[in-house]
């Protein structure tokens, strides 16, 4: 699991430029037949009688978008999802074409005073024309950081949500026996409005939906009053902003953990929102609801989860995949 | 091209009659079929069992204005804004109110009556109102009623190399699409004149799960700032410099096929195009994407200076370069389909 | 029916966005009798359907959840921290009394800590969200067995009966709405309507309207009338957000009603000298009509409102006559609207 994490947590992927992360998770699941669909969402299938389930796990990271370049080669930018401007001084970005560049902040009276605005990336060019030949405006790149090893713990960017695919596709790979038919679903752009979920979902037309993402934690010193942390299994989401875990959903999740001895937490989120947002809401209604792996540190560079929560969201995925639903 | 007209219709979201009307009379000669839906949408269809990839073209056909919302004692009207209005733009501008187009004012208190602490701050919805002339709530309601619409009254017109008029967003997009109705493609294409883009991207979604295509790119007027007071990288689009493809904004990431097409179209051409430079604002597109299965969706809009105000600025060489462009682009889908 | 009795049995059940399954079961019950087909979508929306000429389908929506808590931690001493399902004014959760409903319904309060033990500074400032917390009086132990993090939380208030036709309750909001549809339906039953009318007691509204995006898309009706409250008039309200209680419905004539079905419920108000009040609104974002507009293909849509004072308190005060007033204008649209009134409305 942890080297598998690794190679898809450094892979280059923000909202809309999912193709890298795409491949590796192809590559993946080479006993499958794979679709990709009009927006880029990753769809495999494994038919079967019973009911559909959905599956899903977004591909895509936060990042920047150029939006200028200056005569002397600097370029200014904008946020691609929920970036926090004050973790961006010093940090570093990588474009598609590989092309790297630190972010600098602009002379400040006041700390507090940042704002995207003054802030720029310098991609070591002399001038416009040189910084042309590497980048253009309306270029994405995605934050660089690398995967590091705690033991039970590990740290990397893009945890959110490279750690779910590496659920999935796992899930995928170990699928159990059953007649369910399951549909995996490795969505785009869900950190700009959980795009890619929404018409993915309109075209399996699920009868349940499983989204897979991280959650955040209230585990660290002073945080947010949150029961859910780290270590202690995979989280049951009961609500955040996008959707109401369907009770039958959420009781059969709770059900299904404590008969196979699966670690989990339940989980009450008073902001945020997954792909099953947008897949309980498709056509007349998709029963659905979400398995979460704690991480803390969201949005940050150094995002942190523990593996065990991995291996427990996991055994609750297969759990359910082979779930007798009504 | 019928840009002046149709810059001078009235046509607040629900309330676009006018233009629609407008609308329906020019491409009616060039389409096999006009029709209209439950939310007021038009759009014209063209070569509707040809083969070839369906393409949808959309332009919204509403602009943003101002509802009156209570009449009061004294026949002054309370109003307020439909679809994102800066209330800094409305004090002391004429109006034109309901069908009838009843004249009026907007009026705040005169300067020599406020405090000095009141004169830096903005005149807002609650202090603005407007005057009909009436001399009491009776006479008023005689010509006005509550939920009429109030448009500016802008007469279209040259600005040095420019023009200047009103609901330039996204009459120019409508223009366009008017024009290019006058052409033959070889794949059948919808012209969708969408209504209630302003208040929340609302006609295009409906619009885009009827015609369900397989491609649809929209036209637009956008955000121009290259003005005095506003830093280099703060324009977002230029005037004169060919219309503007956004690569992202708040409601989609354009396909990326398409903008790297249209950027070899507009080279192999000669035809001028930027980047939007800003990824602020949403459009049609928007929804028009996350229709059904999804649909690969790009915005392509003429820069528009002091955009969602009486005195809207725009270049009509970079409207004539939108609709070139425009044209090519649907030819090179009709040939070599959506997916190169 | 009496519709006073329904109004105190569904605002005194909870309900709240996402459980709404107790609501529901009350009013699917009500409903049975008087439907030709009834039932209820993955969502938990109530669909009953009131078979007419076949001249259309109009949908009637009017929304079943209400506001409510939830459980989100248990701190060491058994206090419970909650999250908000919906829109809450904290300066009206002080001091309430609840029921969280755990493995069995718990009694708790939400606690304040009183002014004697505040600075002064302190006492002029409403309590901040992060110091609320209910009180159940029992030790972390005993709450853990009884109580889960996501359970659902309601306040408890038993239904006012104020001066006159006035009532003041919890849920209100859209629950009298709801009372509105059935008054409606049992008019249906007597009359010979043109239009099959679907009424339905859509969920989890307060979180973004999401029962009604899923049921119009399932039902793809030709036209619709959501349901839904608006703000009575109070000092300090402009004088168009505020509606007179009493003086019934008020028709909305913003740019998401369709302009025919707005002329068209004010001319069978005017003919069967129902009152109604006008709404010159510019956005009906918040309530169902806006899911319902552009379901599919887009559907022509309207709104009609109840005066409400306090809205999304537990006091929310009405007045049964409008409830009444709004359930004849609905039964009479449904009566008059016909095949060519549904026809046209695509046409611009």
């Amino acid at each position: 699991m942890k080297e598998l994490l690794q190679r898809l947590t450094q892979a280059y992927g923000p909202s809309g430029s999912e193709d890298k992360v795409r491949e590796i998770i192809k590559a993946e699941l080479p006993g499958y037949e794979t679709k990709t669909d009009a927006l880029g969402n990753l769809i495999v299938e494994k038919k079967g009688s019973k009911n559909k389930i959905m599956f899903s796990a977004h591909m895509d990271e936060i990042g920047i978008i150029v939006t200028h370049i200056d005569k002397e080669g600097f370029l200014r930018f904008d946020f691609v999802g929920g970036v926090n401007p004050f973790h961006l001084p010093g940090e570093r970005v990588e474009f598609k074409n590989g092309t790297l560049g630190v972010i600098g902040l602009e002379k400040l009276d006041k700390i507090s005073d940042l704002t995207k605005a003054n802030l720029y990336i310098d991609i070591g060019a002399e001038n416009k024309e040189e910084a042309m030949k590497l980048v253009r405006v309306g270029d994405f790149a995605s934050f660089t950081s690398p995967f590091i090893d705690l033991g039970n713990k590990v740290v990397s960017k893009a945890m959110d949500n490279r750690s779910a695919c590496a659920v999935l596709i796992k899930l995928m790979q170990e699928l159990p026996e059953t007649q369910n038919h399951i549909v995996a679903v490795f969505t785009v752009q869900e950190e700009v409005g959980l795009r890619g979920a929404r018409t993915a979902a309109f075209g399996v037309d699920p009868d349940y939906g499983i989204a897979l993402d991280v959650t955040a934690t209230g585990d660290t010193p002073k945080a947010m009053t949150m029961e859910v942390g780290l270590g202690k299994g995979a989280a049951i989401k009961v609500k955040d902003n996008s959707l109401l875990t369907h009770p039958y959903v959420k009781d059969k999740l709770i059900e299904l953990a404590e008969q196979n001895n699966i670690p989990y937490q339940m989980e009450v989120l008073e902001f945020g929102g997954t792909d099953a947002g947008v897949i309980h809401l498709s056509r007349s209604g998709v029963p659905s609801g979400v398995i979460s792996i704690p991480c803390r540190y969201l949005h940050g560079r150094s995002e942190m989860l523990d593996t065990r929560d991995l291996e427990a969201a996991l055994a609750l995925a297969k759990a359910f995949a082979k779930a007798d639903l009504k | 091209m019928f840009l002046k007209e149709l810059s001078e219709a009235r046509g607040v979201s629900s309330r676009e009659q006018e233009v629609r009307d407008l609308i329906r009379e020019y491409i009616k000669p060039h389409v096999d079929e006009v029709f209209t839906d439950s939310l007021g949408n038009l759009y014209g269809v063209k070569g509707k069992e040809k083969k070839g990839p369906k393409v949808m073209l959309a332009a919204h056909m509403e602009e943003v204005g101002l509802m009156i919302t209570s009449i009061e004692k004294n026949g002054l009207l309370r109003f307020l804004p439909v679809g994102g209005i800066d209330p800094r733009v409305l004090v002391s501008k004429p109006v034109f109110i309901g069908k009838e187009k009843v004249a009026g004012v907007i009026g705040a208190k005169a300067i020599h009556l406020q405090k000095p602490e009141e004169r830096t701050q903005v005149l807002g919805f609650d202090d603005l109102y407007i005057d009909i002339g009436a001399s009491d709530e009776d006479e008023a309601k005689k010509l006005v009623k509550i939920g009429d619409v109030a448009t500016f009254t802008t007469v279209f017109g040259k600005l040095g190399d420019l023009c200047v008029g009103k609901a330039f967003d996204d009459r120019a997009g409508c223009t366009a699409l008017v024009e290019l109705t006058k052409l033959e493609f070889n794949c059948p294409v919808y012209f969708v004149f969408t209504v209630q883009e302003e208040v929340g991207l609302r006609g295009a979604g409906p619009a885009a799960y009827r015609v369900n295509p397989d491609f649809c790119l929209v036209l637009e007027g956008t955000t121009a700032s290259d003005v005095a007071g506003t830093d280099e990288e703060g324009y977002s689009t230029t005037l004169g410099e060919g219309p503007a493809v956004s690569v992202m904004d708040r409601s989609v990431i354009a396909h990326p096929k398409v903008v790297g097409r249209l950027f070899r179209l507009a080279e192999e051409n000669g035809i001028p195009l930027q980047n939007k430079r800003t990824i602020t604002g949403g459009t049609d597109a928007g929804v028009i994407a996350l229709s059904r299965e999804g649909v690969p969706t790009a915005t392509v809009a003429v820069p528009c200076r002091y955009i969602h105000s009486p005195v809207t600025v725009m270049n009509q060489s970079d409207l004539e370069h939108m609709i070139k462009l425009t044209e090519l682009f649907v030819h090179d889908i009709a040939e070599k389909g959506v997916e190169n | 029916m009496d519709l006073a009795e329904l109004l105190n049995s569904l605002s005194e059940t909870s309900g709240v966005s996402g459980y709404e399954t107790m609501a529901a079961d009350l009013i699917a019950e009500r409903w049975l009798p008087m439907a030709d087909e009834i039932r209820r979508d993955a969502l938990g929306n109530v669909i009953a359907l009131k078979k007419g000429k076949g001249h259309g389908k109009l949908l009637l929506a009017a929304h079943i959840d209400e506001i409510g808590l939830m459980v989100k931690k248990i701190d060491e001493n058994g206090f419970i921290r909650f999250a908000t399902v919906g829109g809450f004014d904290f300066r009206t959760l002080v001091a309430q009394e609840v029921t969280i409903h755990g493995k069995e319904d718990l009694r708790g309060v939400i606690g304040a800590k009183p002014p004697h033990l505040q600075s002064p500074n302190d006492q002029k400032k409403a309590y901040p969200k992060d110091e609320f917390y209910i009180d159940v009086g029992l030790k972390r132990e005993k709450v853990d067995e009884l109580v889960r993090i996501g359970d659902i939380i309601t306040i408890n208030r038993q239904v006012q009966k104020l001066a006159g036709q006035r009532y003041a309750g919890k849920s209100f909001d859209d629950r009298a709405c709801v009372v509105m549809l059935t008054a409606c339906f049992e008019r249906l039953t007597q009359i010979n309507h043109n239009l099959d009318v679907y009424l339905v007691a859509t969920v989890q509204e307060e979180v973004g309207t999401r029962g009604a995006l899923v049921s119009s898309y399932g039902i793809n009706p030709d036209l619709a009338v959501a349901v839904d409250v608006c703000h009575g008039e109070f000092p300090g309200v402009r004088s168009d957000k505020g509606f007179i209680l009493g003086k019934g419905p008020v028709i909305s004539m913003g740019p998401d009603t369709h302009p025919r079905i707005l002329d068209k419920l004010k001319e069978v108000a005017d003919e069967g000298k129902i009152p109604y009040q006008l709404d010159a609104s510019t956005s009906a974002r918040g309530t169902d009509a806006w899911a319902i507009q552009i379901a599919r293909s887009g559907v022509a849509c309207s709104l009609l409102s109840l005066p409400l004072r306090y809205m999304h308190t537990s006091v929310e005060t009405l007045d049964l006559g409008d409830i009444k007033e709004g359930g004849r204008l609905l039964a009479e649209f449904a009566l008059k609207a016909d095949r060519q009134f549904v026809e046209g409305l695509p046409c611009f």
